[in-house]
């Protein structure tokens, strides 16, 4: 299924109901054999409890950390991993692919 | 994403409406734009396009980069004929994320012990059918070998946007289901969207085989389209 997972948004807006800071990853592009596919989101909140998946466990914590200063700074970014980038031996895909993925604040203002 | 969209979004799948998140990855601005007003967008082919094989993915335009999410409502498969195959076709449809209804009139067959947290309909095809509404997210599979049953099930389907048609039978038996068809009005366009004998050619023996080349071949219909 490409499509995304319901239940990562579903979560994400019972986290803003608590009142948590929250930010949404997603996929938004792949090359190679990336383990999720495109549309596939992360949601974090701002103690680093997360849910959903956007590589099967290879850069969750890199996005993890970005998320966080994301939901400081308020502003998007976009992120990229693969083999070919420099941070592979730490947070690369063992599998060989890669991905690029949208981190954003969600709950605000429009 | 600020909240009234993200509220929007939610409410959309919840009412099995599809809608599209499209996002300015330099700006950050979002747009949720709705399956039946792709039209009013400049890139609405490309939207269409994709709602269709439910494939989001990252737009280059001349203002920059648009991510466009797709957010399809889950993809139901109805299946006629409460049959063998049915519970071992049932429990793949599902795996692979359809949302399942089975009709069958005969109530020996459509009983809720055989198919268990299933919508089951145990009456006839064409009395459920106009209530089923398919659409361009929907597949239909007839398993009865029973013309009274099958046929008028895949006349219901071959006039309707489903994007899957299959029957099962010999080419024998659809060759003659072809004639019966033919003579009730149906167009050569119209049949010729039933896949039939149903499934790919992987050389399925038994239930469970002939059910992995049934999701096999709506799977290539879904993602690939029929061409």
């Amino acid at each position: 299924m490409s499509a995304p997972d319901p239940s990562v948004l579903d979560q994400a807006a019972g986290w803003l109901d608590e009142g948590r800071t929250v930010a949404l990853a997603t996929v938004i592009e792949t090359w190679g054999s990336a383990p999720q596919p495109v549309g596939s989101q992360l949601a974090i909140d701002s103690q680093g409890n997360f849910e959903g998946s956007v590589s099967g466990g290879c850069v969750e914590g890199a996005v993890v950390t970005v998320a966080l200063d994301v939901m400081e700074s308020g502003a998007p970014r976009v992120l990229e991993f693969g083999v070919a980038d420099e941070t592979a031996w730490e947070v690369g895909l063992a599998c060989g692919g890669r991905i690029r993925i949208y981190v954003e604040p969600l709950g605000g203002e429009a | 994403m600020d909240r009234a969209t993200l509220d929007s979004l939610v409410e959309a799948r919840k009412n099995r409406r599809a809608v599209a998140l499209v996002t300015d990855l330099a700006t950050g601005r979002q747009e949720l734009v709705a399956r039946e007003a792709v039209n009013g967008v400049a890139y609405a082919d490309r939207l269409a396009e994709a709602f269709r094989f439910d494939r989001s993915g990252v737009l280059a335009t001349d203002e920059g980069e648009l991510f466009l999410n797709i957010f399809n409502p889950p993809l139901t498969l109805v299946v006629v004929g409460a049959v063998h195959i049915a519970q071992t076709l049932i429990p793949m449809a599902r795996l692979a994320g359809y949302d399942v209804t089975v009709i069958d009139p005969r109530g020996a067959f459509a009983s809720q012990e055989r198919f268990p947290d299933v919508t089951l309909h145990a009456d006839w095809p064409d009395e459920v059918l106009p209530g089923l509404a398919l659409d361009a997210r929907s597949a239909m599979v007839a398993l009865t070998h029973d013309p009274k049953i099958d046929d008028p099930a895949l006349t219901a389907a071959v006039n309707s946007d489903c994007f899957y048609i299959g029957a099962l039978g010999s080419r024998k038996t659809h060759a003659r289901r072809v004639e019966r068809l033919k003579d009730s009005g149906l167009s050569e366009e119209r049949i010729g969207r039933i896949h039939a004998p149903i499934g790919l050619s992987i050389g399925a023996r038994g239930p469970a085989e002939i059910a992995v080349s049934i999701m096999a071949e709506l799977t290539q219909t879904l993602r690939q389209g029929d061409g």
